[in-house]
This record gives structure tokens, sequence and C-alpha cells, in this order.
């Protein structure tokens, strides 16, 4: 359970995916912000406000599957790194997932590195397909990797 | 022994600082001008600094800002000195403080 | 030797400059001590982006805010002297102080005072806990991001409220290995994004556990730790040990007071925000009328609520000196609005709590 351990079950990211139709159509952002903490600077990043929050800051950000286009311009924005942009749409069997890196080594396109799941566990290598790191993003890269589509909402970190 | 001085980090940009000598306990190292001593010695992998006067545990440095006095040494020949916030300069002497240390007039 | 100001503002972090910017820019003369080589507080350590509203410093590294508010008295320097490398030691009778600077002492006369002391690190007691290599939060991120060099190779984390989640996560990005973090209750306390941070990087979060020892002679060389019950109580045949050259204790902040129970302001003892605090209004002002308080010295909170507090402050402070003013009265209606906001939700609760009940005792709710 979140609140025990820190990682997110299942259950408790229900909430927070795109139903299949979204999902076949393209990327789409998985905001994994499941707490009513006092933030809000994902809803001024979003070119096409489809991120919400009806109440205030204190409320979860609602992410309009619609609205979203999958830039990614949320993911370095997060303070809480919370946000990760999903493509099904990649290639036929296998699908990307884009997050913000921010430790030594950033690696490079090409590069094949270590995925690990919200325990930190192993899943297994992954190939690195892009890294976005512009001084707009002030050293939070994002960067995108190839991964099994069965995979894609399981693969959360990377050890480089 | 892998340094713990940080080479490259993601946020932050460490200036460029002169390296100096100095002696601890009458053997030489080697730091950066103008770090706290405590930090020097730190990075040199030396994180006993003294022992209590009383019972003889191994004291370090802790608070890092000048309030705990668990860092004090004597420095070129002065006591209770809080080596986490005096710089260091070339050729500093720096030995552990023994017992209460003696003040001399 | 003796100074004379209007507004003196004791402590340069988050709070104290803001209050300090604030009352120059209204038009006070003002005097800013702060006892460290730097002002900024415990802003210049964070290498993190901050929560909050993206009006005011959201998504921004708190070394960057503490340039930002550098810039910020810099602006009002004509009016804002700081003195650096300078303690506020002891408040006189007739609104004056003593400050200790180097080796010279002075007086300083003045109208309002705004004292902004922060708050110190609390400790934990188990075996061998005076070992070198036992650090509070505090010290870990000094040496880390001020001094660039990692306080060990291993370390074990303890408390998981935000300070313990986010100097994991810098530890991790200084290179140094997070081999557990260990949290007496069942549930993590920080913010659960930050624990997800760090679970996903593979550190452990041993909640419902405690550490019983420090291993080591002349340093720390393991810990043994074991799970806790409901009462908090050791669970026997629970133990086991983890290597480890380093342990950090996050384990909570106690406001600093000491000044405000010199100038005899009355004290009220509020466990949500950490401890004894000065009674206050409102408008931050304790039972001495020349006297106010913002930042953590006022009950633990962040450094954005002590931004507003301080703004509060320096408002308040600059009227008590040259009367009702409406500048004054707005920056006031905007930073309650804004700590309003930020205090709502369900996070917020404790504080809020805390905060009632202080604004109770004093009279206003």
């Amino acid at each position: 359970m979140l609140k025990n351990d820190g990682i997110i079950t299942p259950e408790e990211l229900t909430p927070v995916l795109p139903p299949l139709a979204r999902l076949e159509k393209g990327p789409v952002a998985i905001i994994e912000c499941l707490q009513d903490i006092p933030c809000d600077p994902c809803v001024s990043a979003c070119p096409t406000k489809a991120i919400k929050m009806k109440e205030g800051i204190t409320d979860k950000p609602l992410l309009d599957f619609d609205a979203c286009t999958g830039c990614g311009l949320c993911i370095p924005k997060c303070p809480g790194l919370a946000i990760f942009v999903i493509n099904m749409k990649h290639t036929v069997g296998m699908a990307t997932v884009s997050m913000s890196h921010e430790l030594l080594p950033v690696p490079e396109k090409g590069q094949e590195v270590t995925a690990l799941d919200r325990a930190g566990k192993v899943v297994g290598k992954v190939k690195v397909v892009r890294v976005i790191n512009p001084p707009a993003y002030d050293r939070t890269a994002v960067v995108t990797v190839e991964v099994p589509a069965d995979q894609v909402n399981n693969i959360r970190a990377i050890r480089v | 022994m892998t340094s713990l001085r940080i080479e490259k980090h993601p946020v932050l940009n460490f200036p460029e600082r002169k390296t100096v000598k100095f002696y601890f306990e009458g053997k030489e190292y080697q730091g950066f001008e103008g770090e706290p001593i405590a930090a020097a010695l730190h990075a040199a992998g030396i994180k006993t600094l003294r022992h209590s006067p009383q019972k003889n545990r191994a004291r370090g440095f802790f608070c890092a800002i000048g309030r705990c006095s668990s860092c004090i040494m004597e420095v070129d020949g002065q006591i209770n000195t809080m080596t986490c916030i005096t710089p260091l300069k070339e050729g500093m002497q720096v030995k552990m403080q023994k017992g209460h240390g003696h003040i001399k007039p | 030797m003796s100074r004379n100001t209007e507004v003196f503002v004791i402590g340069g972090g988050p709070a104290g400059l803001s209050a300090a910017h604030v009352a120059a820019k209204l038009g006070a003369k003002t005097l800013l001590v702060d006892d460290s080589a730097r002002v900024g507080g415990q802003l210049i350590k964070q290498t993190h982006r901050f929560f909050g509203s993206s009006n005011r410093d959201a998504g921004i590294r708190g070394i960057t805010i503490a340039d930002k508010l550098q810039q910020d008295i810099e602006e009002v320097a004509d009016r804002l002297t700081v003195l650096e490398n300078t303690a506020a030691v002891g408040f006189y009778h007739n609104k004056e102080a003593g400050i200790l600077s180097q080796n010279a002492y002075e007086r300083v006369t003045y109208q309002a005072a705004i004292v902004c002391t922060g708050a110190t690190e609390n400790s934990l007691t188990f075996e061998n806990n005076d070992l070198p290599g036992i650090y509070g939060a505090g010290g870990v991120q000094t040496l880390m991001n001020v001094h660039g060099i990692k306080p060990g190779q291993k370390i074990l984390m303890v408390g998981s409220g935000n300070i313990g989640l986010i100097v994991s996560y810098q530890l991790i990005q200084a290179g140094v290995e997070v081999v557990g973090l260990v949290e007496g209750m069942p549930t993590i306390g920080g913010y659960l994004v930050h624990a997800s941070k760090i679970r996903r990087l593979g550190v452990p979060i041993h909640t419902s556990h405690t550490i019983l020892k420090a291993l080591g002679t002349e340093s720390v060389e393991g810990a043994v730790l074991c799970r806790v019950d409901e009462k908090f109580q050791p669970v026997p045949n629970t133990e086991f040990e983890i290597k480890c050259d380093c342990i950090c204790l996050a384990v909570g902040l106690t406001p600093l007071i000491d000044l405000f129970q010199q100038a005899q302001c009355r004290m009220v003892h509020v466990g949500e925000l950490g401890g004894l605090v000065p009674l206050h209004d409102s408008s931050m002002r304790t039972t001495n009328p020349d006297i106010f308080v913002a930042g953590d010295a006022s009950g633990i909170e962040e450094a954005t609520t002590a931004i507003l507090a301080g703004r509060i402050a320096g408002a308040r402070a600059y009227e008590t000196i040259h009367g009702k003013s409406a500048d004054a009265d707005a920056i006031v209606a905007e930073a309650r609005e804004e700590l309003r906001t930020l205090r709502s939700g369900s996070t917020g609760e404790r504080i809020r709590w805390g905060r009632e009940r202080v604004l109770k005792e004093a009279g206003e709710c």
C-alpha cells in the first residue's frame, strides 16, 4: 500500500490510468500523484490546459485524457517527479515510458539501461530512445525508454 | 578508499578551489583553501576528531554549523577551535584536543 | 557601541529575509542579523523543487529561492543593513537588544523586532548514538550540498517525514547508497510522492521499525534495527543488522525560542507545531507588543509558509512604527489568503489544528 511502503498498488493506480481506447490513440500522461498536497505547477505547465484542480491547489490533479497530447512538458515541472508519459503506439509489442531523471550519469540516446519497477526491483534492460535536457528544464532531464508493452505501467525508474 | 568528495552533481556546481597542504597529528594532508577544516578531514576519511574527556568516547563533527562543539580541535596551537566553521589555510597544524585542552596563559 | 534602527530582524532565513524586505520596501529603516556567514537559512542546502503555488515559487529549487530572496534584499539596500556572522544574544528592557559579531559587542535600539530564529533538530536515544558518523539531516545537507562532500558511502536514514524522504533522495543524487529508511509509525510521514521517488530507486522503507543501536567504536560501522508494535515497543526476536558507515537522524524539529522567553513573551506548548512557541496573533505579534515572530520559531512548517508569515510580520512591524498603511494591509491580506490555501487539504490538518490552537489562545477565534 502506498502509505505503508511508498509503492502504488494496481488498485490505487486505476483512477489515473486512461481507458484502453485513449491508450490506443498515442502518448498520454500518467500523473501518479494520489495525495491532496498543496502543489500546482503541473496545471500551468500544460499547454492544452488538460490538468485541472477544481477545488484549489490541494486538490489531486485531474487529467482530461482526451485533451492531453502526451507532449510531456509537465514531466520536468512536477516537484514530486510523479508524472510519466506512456506511448502504446510505439511499435508492435513495444511501448515507451518517459520519466524525469535527476541523477548522474544522464544516459544518451541508444544507450541500454536497467529498468526498475516501483519497488526498485530490476525488470530488465531497456533502450533509451530519447533524452531531453535543455536549460529550460532546470536540470531535470526527461528520458524516454522503449519497453515491452506489458511493462508500460510497471517500469518507473532507470539505473544508468 | 574511494574519495568522499563529490566530483560531479546533477544539480549543484561546486566551484574550483585552490588545493592546500595541512597537517593532522603531524601527518600531511591536502584540502581546499577556505573549506571547513572538519570537511577537509572528513574528505580524507578522518571521522574521529577527538575523544570525550571523561569516558574517552570518539567524537566527530555533528551539526556542521558551529553549534554543538563536537568538532573542537587544537588548530595552530589554539584549543576549542570549532573545525566545522573554521576555514582551512595553507600549512595549518591540526591536532586532536586532549581532554579539555590547555589554555596557554 | 550602539546602533539605532526601526525594525530589527533576527535571523536571515526565508522568514527573516522576507520580513526585512517587506519592512524596508514599505519604508522602515531595517537591520537584519544572522549568525551564519551567509544568509538564506536552510534554503541554501535545498536542491529540490518546492511545492506550493506556481504564483509563489512552486517548482523552483530551494537554492534558487535563496538567490531570489538575496536579490530582493539587495534591492532595498539603502534602507536595510544586513550583518552576517552576527548573533542576537539577548533583549534588554526599553527596546534594546545585544548583538555579538566576531569579537565586538553592540547594543541595538529598535522600535519593533521580528524574531525568526528557526528551529533545532531533535535527537534520538539509542545505544551508541554519540558515534562519529551519526548526523542530523541539517549536518548531512551542509556537508553534501554546501561543502560538496559525501557524509559516507552507505547511509541509514531514520525518519520518514518530508526531511527524511527528501534528504534520502539528495543523498542518492550525491552518489551515496541509502541502505534503508526507518520509521516508527506504521505509515510514511511525508508526502507519498517523495516516498515513491526513493522506493523506485531501490531504497527499502521499514515502517513500524526503530533503531536499537549503532555499531562501531571509533565511527559507525552498522546499525541494529527491530520491529515495533502499536505502542512503539520493540518486538522481541525481530532484530536485524544493517551495514552502513553513516546514520542520518531526521526525527523532527523543535522551535528555537530562547529569545522570546528572555523577553518574557507568553509561551504555549503545541505538539503539532513542534513544542513551545511564543503565543502570537494572526499579525504574528507576540504578547510583547514590539516583538513579532515568523518562520519555524512560530511553529514547524515550511519555507513557503515562513516567507508568507515573514511578509505579514514585516508589514505589521512597519505599521507599528509608521501607522496604518494600505500597502501593508494589502501585503497581509494576500499572504493570509495564500497561507490559508497552502494549509487546506488533508495533509495540512495537523498544522491547521496547531495554528488554530495558538490563535484561540491569543483570543482570536
